[in-house]
């Protein structure tokens, strides 16, 4: 891994000098013009108004050419001039410019376009634009506000989804358990495999492979649960051994992941690129609606099955005092078994969400990880309840802080938040101040 | 297939740099949690405050390289400790795990962030710190050392770094057997009857995390080095569970335990590491399985089912008692 990283790095450095060389030799010819081999040119070039309305190269942006499967065929990174250009054989591909890698304060004007579409045949030299500046709908001063708490809810929902059943395991076994985040991967994977890559040649809309991986991912956590955690309870294992397990656990499924998948970012055919639709203070594309409506109906329905179900009582039990539970009668190993199927089943559904509005990557789960954990200890650990509006207001906060911090380090306000409320009150708003100590 | 490269990767793994680096973070390591019972999963963020604390002096403020070297070991990971410890020392142990592995996460989107490259040279790090240490090299640059294993350059660093492991490790020898170590285990055994004989639990656990985190910036320091660079993927999350497996593995709260645990574990990853590469190269495994880059991949794994397994199995590991297992007693 280091010595492969350091070797791609020589290799920029090299391309980087390269370029500047051609660049100084005057020649209008880019990087591409090197690579004869390839059928067709995609390029263009990346530019932002300076302060006094000077139009400025921008260096160090990346831009991928993938295939509608998320395939990565070829990247660029634009030099000192903002030129890029990338080398192709024929065929349609999207174009895509890694927003991470613009610089502060510089967002694409049209985010929709982004991953544009191309169509090239041999011989081709295209150009694509991606025009940048303040997103149109974002250019009015407090509406901006809006569209971030927008995002931030949809955000904070499919957090809250994600983590409910991290909240629940804590409470039910005291278990802290690391590996949660690769269930929200596996999720977003499975659907990946059953919609885009196709089980047996068989390939399904993402909607019936959204259903069956909920299936596969209850089950799974279930017997997750079996064989290694119900296994270490009745060996009577601590609960810092149970927590290192539980590292160990969540690095090797995500290095398996990356080992399957490869490092790029994938995407599902469908619902990908959609108009968004404009309410006048905010804008949000059709997916994202549903996908919120959709969070809101499995998040009240989760929180009135914990209510006024049996099970969902004896959870809530289980979760309160765990001794107290088992001597009134309650099956605890069962339910145990119950909140495992269940967290599981829904951090596979937010991981198909989150991949949705955003994108596939093999470690997408151990970033939002730490998101839950910010929400959970926000709400109070092991509560239900504390969960879900821990994450939502974890959600909110992270789309907020955009409006102070650079985009590019949102999270760190979340995490810096979650040492504020350690320090202020530990047990969150929802905990009780006896778990902690 | 090439023997003789096997077993000299092999030979460096069990002895060279990276096995110095991880040796130092383990004995960190160690007084955090074999001594003192504290659940640190951001060693990797002292190791980057070590080298960043370092090249960022150096590179990117233009001060003297042995200024860094006191920025990069004693001020920066003294803040990162306190940062870390005033909130959540005074917590049950899984809140300390959860805000180091988050300060791990905060220093690779802050490390990595282009809207400080003027800081920290983003993802490419930071270069051109070490000129005055290996300035200070007596071995000829040009030259093979140590049965040919390593190159000059390489040579002083893995000197330096044995004489460091041998220091730090008598150093903790030393103070262990002190009244203050033994404060220290009391608290890891009972921190309730420790308080009640009237010690500041609080405090000494913050000690103990500066401590550990202090030796931790060393060996961080020393990776960047070694590598002649500060990158942020050096010093990512998972970096930590290096350090973590080479403790259990050699056997925790035993001064010599990180020191053999990090030999044994940098020994089976280089050999496997140049063995599947070897293999790989001949077409033994095809590319359809594994190629190279995901060669280094299989590092990861084998470091995420170690700890599954040690932590499951053996949690004392080799040298270690169950007697003094904070795994098992809390």
């Amino acid at each position: 891994m280091l010595s492969s990283s350091m070797f791609h790095r020589g290799l920029r450095l090299l391309l980087l000098a390269a370029a500047a060389i051609v660049g100084t030799l005057g020649a209008s010819a880019t990087i591409a013009s090197a690579q004869s081999d390839d059928e067709a040119i995609v390029k263009g070039t990346i530019t932002d108004t300076d302060d006094d309305g000077a139009r400025v190269g921008v260096a160090g942006v990346v831009i991928s050419a993938l295939d509608a499967e998320g395939t990565e065929f070829g990247r660029s990174t634009t030099d000192g001039d903002g030129n890029w250009s990338i080398g192709l054989s024929a065929g349609t591909y999207q174009i895509l410019v890694d927003v991470d890698s613009l610089p502060e304060g510089v967002s694409l004007r049209n985010p929709d376009k982004n991953p544009a579409e191309v169509r090239l045949i041999e011989g081709d030299e295209k150009s694509t634009l991606f025009p940048l500046g303040e997103a149109l709908v974002e250019s009015a001063g407090g509406v901006r506000v809006i569209q971030l708490a927008v995002d931030g809810l949809k955000v904070g929902l499919i957090i809250a989804m994600c983590a409910i059943g991290l909240s629940l395991i804590y409470g039910t076994t005291g278990l802290t358990n690391f590996a949660h985040g690769e269930a929200v991967t596996f999720g977003a994977m499975a659907a990946y495999v059953f919609h885009v890559v196709g089980v047996f040649g068989f390939r399904m809309p993402l909607i019936p492979a959204t259903v069956i991986t909920v299936v596969i991912c209850g089950a799974s956590g279930g017997l997750f649960n079996r064989l290694v955690w119900a296994k270490m309870r009745r060996r009577g294992a601590s609960l810092i051994a149970a927590l290192v397990m539980s590292i160990g656990f969540s690095i090797l499924f995500r290095y398996v992941m990356l080992f399957q998948f490869g490092g790029r970012a994938g995407f599902y055919d469908d619902f990908r690129l959609q108009t968004k639709w404009d309410f006048g203070v905010f804008s949000i594309a059709p997916k994202d609606i549903v996908l919120m409506v959709l969070s809101i109906v499995v998040l009240v329905g989760v929180a009135s099955a914990l209510q006024f179900t049996r099970m969902g009582k004896a959870m809530r039990a289980v979760s309160d005092n765990r001794d107290l539970a088992e001597s009134s009668g309650i099956d605890v190993e069962r339910v145990i078994s119950s909140v495992w199927i269940a967290g599981s089943a829904l951090a596979g559904l937010g991981g198909v969400f989150l991949a949705v509005t955003e994108s596939i990557s093999w470690d997408m789960g151990f970033r939002v990880l730490l998101l839950m954990f910010a929400g959970v200890t926000l709400g109070g650990l092991g509560t239900a309840y504390g969960a879900l509006f821990g994450s939502i207001i974890v959600g909110l906060f992270i789309q907020l802080s955009t409006l102070v911090i650079p985009t590019d380090m949102k999270n760190v306000g979340a995490l810096i938040m979650l040492v504020l409320i350690l320090l202020v009150r530990p047990q969150g708003l929802l905990g009780r101040r006896e778990r902690i100590g | 297939m090439d023997w003789g490269a096997i077993l000299e990767n092999t030979i460096r793994g069990l002895i060279g740099e990276q096995f110095i680096y991880f040796a130092l973070a383990a004995i960190g390591l160690n007084i955090h949690f074999g001594f003192t019972g504290l659940l640190n999963f951001g060693q990797a963020v002292f190791m980057a405050a070590g080298a960043y604390g370092l090249s960022m002096a150096v590179a990117t403020l233009g001060l003297n390289f042995w200024l860094g070297l006191v920025l990069g070991i004693i001020v920066f990971p003294l803040i990162l400790a306190l940062i870390m410890g005033v909130p959540t020392l005074r917590l049950r142990s899984d809140y300390l795990a959860i805000v180091t592995i988050a300060a791990s996460e905060m220093f690779r989107i802050i490390a990595r962030s282009p809207s400080l490259d003027r800081w920290t040279g983003s993802s490419d790090g930071l270069t051109g710190f070490a000129n005055t240490f290996y300035e200070l090299s007596p071995f000829d640059r040009s030259q093979r050392y140590f049965f040919g294993i390593f190159i000059g350059n390489q040579m002083w660093v893995v000197l330096v770094g044995w004489v460091a492991v041998v220091l730090v490790s008598v150093g903790v020898w030393a103070v262990l057997r002190s009244p203050w170590g033994r404060v220290l285990r009391a608290i890891r055994e009972d921190e309730d009857a420790a308080r009640s004989l009237g010690k500041n639990a609080y405090w000494f656990k913050m000690q103990a995390l500066i401590l550990g985190g202090v030796i931790g910036a060393l060996g961080g320091m020393l990776r960047a080095i070694g590598t002649q660079s500060a990158q942020p993927q050096n010093f990512i999350t998972d970096v930590t569970f290096f350090a973590w497996v080479a403790l259990i593995l050699g056997g925790v709260a035993k001064v010599g335990g990180p020191i053999l645990g990090a030999a044994i574990l940098y020994g089976i990853l280089s050999f496997t590491d140049i063995l599947l590469r070897q293999m790989v190269e001949a077409g033994i495994i095809s590319t359809s399985v594994m190629d190279g880059t995901q060669v280094g991949q299989v590092r990861f794994m084998l470091i995420g089912l170690g700890l599954v397994l040690l932590a499951a199995f053996r949690p004392q590991g080799i040298l270690g008692s169950k007697e003094e297992m904070a795994l098992d007693d809390r």
